[in-house]
């Protein structure tokens, strides 16, 4: 049981890592084969100018060697410097991704916060208007997209005033882009859970506990709640995911400063080592959520460990 | 549910025809400048203001105030609308009396033609990048499934990579590094490719174990002993097989695939101003977002797009379906 487990946890990490490598080379070698670079930007000079510029920036360099020296650096976790910004791409990214972490966290919490319970909630109770509003309002949150829900949000903001908008700063930031980012998710969580209560519900060690005498209370907390909790926890990660993904467009809508905006100020720029070092922090990301839902499944049902 | 799903449909289909009718529907050219900069949406009358009876006619807009581009109603005057004149269902001939149905942007052009001409691009990018995923998703996922072994590992070893992937970074880093400026056409090829190279994996896997399942069973077997060769099981005996979960699949690419040129076009990567697509003209609406507290018709393709995906969700089903999907996406994508 134990050697499985660490076998286990040694080839997920593997496979963390071999993301994190492949996503972000892929990412440099991409952003170095667009054409133009960072040079097109600085003020029209003469050509020796820029052939000192680009040689300066490493930017005369065959793809090989670029990026033979970016992956030496790697290796000592040195993400080299943004030619756009001129700091160096971890401080960058640092703070970037702590601002993108904040927003999808806020916005996790959320989502499983309202989600979960409203979940069991539409599946223990069948009758009374309620529940059917409950789905109606959970399947428009499940297609109404971070990028519509943001601009309308910000539009609601700026004729009522109650919210400031875009940027960062107070926590009243927060709520625009964290609640556009959230209701999709929500939306998801609140149907899984119902959908995966209600099969729960109808198991033979539920009948059991039933029969055993236990409070209908205890009977849908402990038990099925529980039990219902693998397959939504299962889809954990690609709610991770989707959030990221959502983030890119709630960023630009509002003003975020995040990692989505970073990246693409980067493409734009082409800043190679800003690209690299953005789709590092991402494919971290990634690797942490899938890892941590993984965790998470784990420890709801036990069997996941043993079947493979 | 029936009736939500036809309603859904139904949705879904209006759209696409009226992309496919936007010039015939469109009552003013989508690129063509009025003078009436942020005019309001104005509605067809029959009944005039002294409670006489007409043919439909609107009432002419004139600016009221010019620094709030506040607009008011001349009711004074009558402008008749002429009916398929110039190959268009109903217009105005006094170019300063434009019928505006959902008004006017920033420049005075209709929001309605440009909506009902960007359902064209948007739509048309997203259905035509569906079809691409299908048909090399199928290939791929029936050929790795069919044919087990190394083939089938180096396909869903790509598939799965691409699959865990945030799609729009992913389609956003392969766009920002083509050349930035492209014309409109080149527009629409490059970003239905892309999102056809994203949108196969999601279409091959649920094939692929598929096949992979009915490929041993006894209807296969006995098509092969009556001496079917490979092509015809996969195309006569296991599509079919994964008919279903390619459907259900297709209803989840679309909005997605729909929503990726949206966003892709409102950073500026997409389709751009003057080529009207639901994400350029959310772009050129999102520039100024005090203006849309003041003109929220300008968020009309918000509108269409929100329409368009919920219908197709309601389309697609009830909470368990949209579950199993979700589920069989990814679940074992890492194991």
């Amino acid at each position: 049981m134990a050697r499985t487990l660490i076998r286990r946890v040694f080839r997920r990490l593997g496979f963390a890592t071999l993301l994190v490598l492949l996503v972000s080379s892929s990412a440099l070698v991409l952003a170095r084969l667009a054409p133009g670079d960072t040079t097109d930007a600085f003020d029209a000079r003469t050509p020796e100018q820029i052939a000192e510029d680009r040689r300066r920036l490493g930017l005369d360099l065959p793809l090989h060697e670029v990026y033979g020296q970016w992956l030496a650096r790697l290796i000592r976790l040195d993400l080299g410097t943004s030619l756009k910004y001129q700091r160096p791409v971890s401080e960058l990214v640092g703070e970037r991704s702590a601002n993108t972490a904040l927003l999808a966290s806020t916005a996790l919490a959320l989502a499983t916060v309202v989600g979960l319970p409203l979940g069991v909630f539409t599946a223990s109770r069948r009758r009374g208007l309620i529940p059917p509003l409950v789905r109606a309002g959970s399947v428009a949150a499940l297609s109404a997209p971070p990028l519509l829900t943001s601009l309308a949000l910000v539009l609601l903001a700026a004729r009522t005033g109650w919210l400031p908008i875009g940027g960062i700063g107070t926590v009243w930031h927060l709520v625009i882009p964290a609640l556009a980012l959230a209701l999709p998710a929500m939306g998801t969580l609140e149907r899984l859970q119902a959908g995966a209560l209600s099969e729960t519900l109808h198991e033979r060690f539920m009948v059991a506990a039933v029969a055993r005498g236990v409070p209908d209370r205890s009977l849908l907390w402990r038990h099925a709640f529980r039990a219902s909790l693998a397959p939504v926890l299962g889809v954990y990660a690609i709610i991770v995911a989707s959030l990221f993904s959502g983030s890119f467009a709630v960023e630009i809508v509002t003003s975020w400063p995040g990692l989505g905006r970073l990246m693409f100020d980067a493409l734009i720029a082409r800043d190679i080592h800003l690209v690299a070092g953005c789709a590092v922090a991402g494919s971290c990301f990634l690797a942490a959520g899938s890892l941590a839902a993984d965790a998470a499944l784990a420890w709801a049902d036990p069997r996941t460990g043993e079947a493979s | 549910m029936t009736l939500g799903r036809g309603a859904g449909a139904i949705l879904v289909a209006l759209w696409i025809v009226a992309g496919i009718f936007a010039p015939f529907l469109s009552p003013n050219p989508p690129t063509m400048q009025f003078e009436l900069p942020y005019a309001p949406p104005m509605r067809p009358h029959v009944i005039d203001a002294d409670g006489g009876l007409h043919a439909p006619f609107v009432y002419p807009v004139r600016i009221g105030n010019l620094l709030e581009r506040r607009y008011e109603i001349d009711r004074s005057r009558r402008v008749p609308l002429s009916w398929l004149r110039d190959g268009r269902l109903a217009t105005t001939t006094d170019p300063a009396a434009p019928l505006l149905i959902l008004g006017a942007d920033a420049i005075g052009r209709d929001v309605f033609a440009r909506l009902l001409h960007g359902a064209r691009a948007s739509l048309g990018v997203a259905l035509v990048a569906c079809l691409l995923s299908l048909v090399a998703g199928t290939l791929i996922g029936a050929a790795a499934g069919y044919a087990g072994g190394l083939v089938d590992e180096a396909f869903m070893g790509v598939a799965d990579f691409l699959i865990i992937l945030p799609t729009i970074y992913v389609v956003l880093a392969l766009r920002a590094v083509m050349p930035l400026v492209l014309e409109p056409w080149q527009v629409f090829w490059l970003l239905t490719i892309l999102l056809g190279a994203v949108g196969w994996p999601f279409v091959a896997r649920p094939v692929r174990a598929i096949v992979a399942v009915e490929s041993r069973r006894e209807y296969v077997e006995a098509a092969r002993a009556t001496g079917a060769g490979p092509v015809r099981i996969v195309v006569r005996h296991l599509a079919p097989a994964a008919a279903s979960a390619i459907a259900t699949q297709v209803t989840l690419l679309l909005p997605a695939f729909v929503l990726a040129e949206a966003t892709l076009s409102f950073v500026g990567l997409g389709f751009v101003d003057p080529t009207p697509s639901w994400g350029s003209m959310l772009m050129d609406a999102g520039r100024n977002v005090r203006a849309l507290a003041d003109f929220p018709w300008l968020l009309a393709p918000a509108g269409a797009l929100i329409i368009f995906v919920l219908g197709l969700h309601v389309a697609a089903a009830e909470a368990g379906q949209i579950r199993s999907t979700l589920g069989r996406g990814r679940y074992h994508v890492t194991d």
